[in-house]
């Protein structure tokens, strides 16, 4: 049994971090509480050398009574976590910087954030449910970081349904148990193939119930446009994009390795549960004025999207680098978008944007990028990934979802259009004090994502290669 | 080398953006015609260079993203380097033209060249994801060029119409890419590859739905009717640059589309629609013209006729995959008249569309009742623009009749009926070229009252070479079109007999 703390460097590194950054912030005076973020970019950096480490040497093992999984899945999804935390911190730090509780905000980043990366290793049910709290937990306590109203508001809803959702989970978590007599995933594929129907159904829609919230996905979407909103924009920008990562390649993991051998027609209920996600966050996004919301429903439609790849997991042999390779592309793109609408924050509306290509080309550029990104347009990053994804659907026999993902994916550019037309009104521009841009960080953040976004579209190879490898049990 | 013409533009708009403020409008315009006048040279080197019997040639293969089944090759053959060509003197001409740009011409001059690399690139492409990139990246560019410097705030509305129908196109013919990739073994996305394996042989539906899916992206980019709705606004509110382009460059990207990709990749399912194809060729053709001879905006009369002149290519390749009834030099004959057509169309109607340009500026309308008896103020703008209109409507000794004439010989032994229909388009083709010369330019002189105090200016230095230009070359061909045909006519017979398989 391998107990080696070694494998787990990139968690432990940013929970000791937190630890570490707790303790140095009481002590720090205010103006110099940026050492945590100093530290906690450390800490994301070292995850990723460690995690580069392990990838180039030997890729697969599982730790801890094989309740954690070190393999592809996991890796890949490391890398775009703390890349995406990198970026989360980039864009946060003109928001927080000198602010009362600077060191909590960059505390529960890193706890929220190791949740996130143990979901995406979990390889066993209560080690999945443990790591849905410690994702989820401070994750609402950012919410509610401003202290305002709105922010309340939307930290109590967050809360509310992850607790409820959370809940239906661990009953899930304990059906499957009484079917399968294990909480294992290795187990549990042996022994749920002869189990009562019913129970590993409800089981399995239980424990989905807790994984479609994180993933913001119908019908656990509601909390997602009110906390976008509500919520500080950087802390959005990650509530909206990375806790997606986790639970998407936790659930990947659950079905492909506990389910595969299961008669319960799980792929049929995940296409249906992916064509009403990307349908209904398409439809919601289309007359919404405000920024935040528009980007919110923007990402519901996306989880429907990446759902697609999770109906064919055992169908086709492209599900999983599409599914990954997509998440990569996803987290970039979604977050150089929010990243100009963290730089920009009194541009609340579509309107505030009228005129940005001349004011601020290079950010209008970044958003140029990112909502054509998030179209699919090539040559970005995302535009390979929906190939990637269509081809698994059709290769899988959904010919019916990729269909309905197209229509859906033409139904989005409306929207993303209606952002996009502003921005190069020439007359009637929006007053310059709107666009002002707060901090070069932001700004410099939504360049790097950007820059990844379309680096990933026409150098996308090494990632492909590297989401191909098998997946642990 | 080809992918030095298909980057150079590209490169160049890199660069512009680093050039200091300081430069004058006039310097960015003038870094352009230099850059597109170099690409010319390229490809009349290319041209030279071009072995006729040799197959596709200059062909540069790497690998991009092997895991997803996407390579970088490109290469020409008989089907592509004429295109090619025109895409690259039409961008000379447009840039030539753009002299007078005022408004922000820096962006405009980078957008162009984006552009140019895009219409060349798709036609170089040999890698359905590397055509699709470029198909994709067209309608982007052509976005903000038809948002940013069309008439007015219809052109916004015209430009979002633009963007959501040719999008809708490119991504049904994505469905059917991935569908060809996945009949693949191995998966691949390599043009040639596909050519040679033909892996759809015998697939009945799978076939027929994936050809359906090509068929109707490339059928709305090309664009055919009922699919052509977006055309007219897409036109006559586009800036008189980007029409040309539009008409010349982007419409081929459809017609191009169904020899490169959907006949020789799908000849099975092709033989078996052809009688559909055929169909909506002929219907094209006829709804057009007629809809064109209703029109009284001199620019969107322009508009119609290129669904009519698109309508004689579709009916010339549907009828190439028509093996009963016709021998193979027939069929052969139809395709080397649809790959001149795409030619002849974009150097007859881009210049065309230049001229309407020319008006727009002088009278701030395009209606063609505002003027009458222009002759008498304009002698040159009249003579340029009569020309354009007799090559529009086929007459001998200009290109599109070469290539009207293969079209219905062609196809007269298979479709009798369709070829027959279709041959009234000329007709009224004619009658809507003559009635639209009559009311502008002869009568008695009459101008809108938008029209300056001073009169209106004749024809500019710019205006004339482009379009004269364009003309020229349309005349050379129409005299003596041996050496284009040399080039086409052995593509074209390879092509039916793909399509024959």
């Amino acid at each position: 049994m391998n107990e080696n703390p070694a494998d787990l460097v990139p968690e432990l590194a940013l929970l000791g971090v937190a630890v570490l950054g707790l303790l140095t912030g009481s002590w720090l005076p205010r103006r110099r509480q940026w050492i945590v973020a100093l530290l906690a970019a450390t800490a994301c950096t070292t995850g990723l050398v460690a995690t580069a480490v392990t990838m180039a040497t030997d890729r697969e093992r599982t730790v801890f009574s094989a309740a954690f999984a070190v393999d592809t899945a996991t890796g890949i999804g490391r890398l775009v976590v703390l890349t995406g935390l990198l970026l989360v911190i980039g864009m946060s730090v003109g928001t927080v910087r000198n602010h009362e509780r600077e060191t909590e905000y960059w505390v529960l980043l890193l706890l929220s954030g190791a949740g996130t990366l143990a979901l995406t290793g979990a390889d066993d049910l209560l080690m999945l449910f443990a790591a849905y709290l410690l994702a989820g937990l401070p994750a609402y306590a950012l919410t509610a970081f401003a202290k305002d109203g709105r922010g309340t508001e939307a930290a109590l809803k967050y809360y509310l349904t992850g607790a409820l959702l959370g809940t239906l989970m661990l009953a899930g978590t304990a059906l499957l148990y009484g079917a399968g007599h294990t909480t294992h995933y290795r187990g549990l594929s042996t022994a749920l193939p002869t189990a009562p129907y019913g129970l590993v159904a409800v089981g399995l829609i239980g424990v989905l119930a807790g994984l479609l919230f994180k993933s913001g996905a119908v019908p656990a979407h509601f909390w997602v446009p009110d906390v976008t909103e509500g919520a500080p924009v950087p802390v959005a920008a990650y509530v909206a994009t990375l806790p997606k990562v986790g639970g998407l390649i936790a659930l990947y993991r659950l079905l492909h390795q506990a389910f595969s051998g299961s008669d319960v027609n799980w792929p049929l209920l995940l296409a249906i549960l992916a064509g009403v996600t990307m349908t209904l966050g398409n439809l919601a996004a289309f007359f919404q004025t405000s920024v935040t919301r528009l980007l919110a429903y923007s990402t519901i439609s996306q989880a429907g999207y990446l759902l697609m790849a999770l109906a064919v997991a055992t169908r086709s042999d492209l599900a999983q680098k599409g599914l990954l390779f997509y998440l990569a592309a996803y987290t970039v793109t979604n977050l150089g978008a929010f990243a100009v609408v963290t730089a920009l924050p009194h541009a609340r509306t579509l309107t505030d944007y009228r005129g940005l290509a001349r004011r601020r080309p290079g950010l209008a550029a970044v958003l140029v990028v990112c909502l054509l990104g998030l179209v699919g347009t090539p040559p970005t990053g995302v535009f390979l990934g929906k190939l990637e994804v269509f081809s698994a659907t059709l290769d899988g026999g959904f010919t019916w979802l990729a269909v309905l993902a197209v229509a859906n994916t033409v139904a989005s550019l409306f929207y993303y259009l209606r952002w996009f037309g502003p921005l190069f009104v020439t007359h009637d521009s929006a007053p310059a004090r709107v666009q002002e841009v707060a901090g070069r960080s932001s700004a410099a953040t939504a360049y790097v994502a950007a820059t990844l976004s379309v680096a990933l579209g026409v150098a996308g190879q090494a990632v492909l290669t590297l989401s191909e490898g098998p997946l642990l049990r | 080398m080809l992918s030095v013409v298909t980057f150079l533009p590209l490169l160049v708009c890199a660069v512009l953006p680093l050039l200091p403020r300081t430069v004058p409008d006039q310097g960015y315009v003038w870094v352009w015609i230099a850059t597109a006048a170099a690409d010319f040279a390229l490809v009349v080197a290319l041209w030279a260079g071009y072995d006729t019997h040799g197959g596709t040639q200059y062909e540069q293969r790497a690998r991009w993203i092997p895991s997803a089944g996407a390579g970088y090759h490109v290469g020409v053959d008989g089907l592509s380097l004429p295109l090619v060509a025109l895409t690259c003197l039409l961008f000379l001409a447009v840039a030539v033209y753009s002299l007078r740009e005022k408004r922000r011409v820096r962006s405009y001059v980078c957008l162009f060249l984006f552009l140019q690399t895009v219409g060349i690139g798709l036609f170089v492409a040999l890698d359905l994801i590397l055509f699709f990139v470029f198909f994709d990246l067209s309608i982007v560019a052509m976005f903000f060029v038809i948002a940013g410097w069309g008439h007015g705030e219809r052109a916004r509305a015209a430009a979002l119409k633009f963007f959501l129908y040719t999008f809708v196109g490119s991504l049904a013919l994505l469905l059917g890419f991935i569908g060809l990739y996945l009949a693949a073994d191995p998966h691949t996305f390599d043009i040639v590859d596909l050519t040679r394996d033909n892996p759809l042989a015998g697939r009945g539906l799978y076939a027929a739905l994936v050809l359906l899916a090509i068929g109707v992206g490339l059928a709305v980019k090309t664009p055919t009717v009922p699919f052509h709705t977006w055309l007219p606004p897409a036109h006559s509110d586009a800036p008189a640059a980007g029409s040309a382009i539009l008409a010349g460059v982007l419409l081929k990207m459809g017609t191009y589309g169904f020899v490169r990709i959907a006949m020789p990749l799908l000849p099975g399912s092709w033989r078996r629609y052809a009688t559909v194809i055929v169909v909506v060729g002929a219907v094209s053709v006829v709804y057009g013209a007629l809809v064109a001879l209703a029109q009284t905006d001199f620019k969107r009369m322009i508009a119609y006729t290129s669904v009519t002149h698109m309508g004689y290519v579709v009916l010339a390749i549907g009828a190439a995959g028509t093996l009963a009834g016709a021998d193979a030099q027939a069929r052969s004959l139809a395709v080397t008249g649809a790959v001149t057509q795409m030619v002849s169309h974009g150097l007859i109607t881009g210049a065309l569309f230049l001229l309407a340009g020319v008006l727009y500026d002088r009278g701030r309308t395009h209606a063609m009742g505002a003027y009458s008896g222009l002759a008498a103020h304009t002698p040159r703008f009249a003579a340029v623009t009569a020309a354009g209109a007799f090559a529009g409507l086929g007459i001998p000794g200009f290109s599109g009749f070469i290539a009207e004439f293969q079209i219905f010989t062609g196809a007269l032994a298979s479709h009798t009926i369709a070829t027959a229909i279709a041959l009234t388009g000329v007709l009224i083709t004619a009658a809507l070229f003559l009635t639209a010369l009559r009311r502008m330019f002869m009568g008695a002189p009459s101008l809108p009252r938008t029209v300056p105090t001073g009169g209106i200016a004749d024809l500019r230095g710019a205006e004339t070479v482009s379009t004269v230009a364009l003309l020229a070359v349309a005349l050379v061909i129409g005299v003596a079109p041996r050496w284009l045909l040399d080039v086409i006519e052995p593509a074209g017979r390879t092509l039916t007999g793909l399509v024959a398989r």
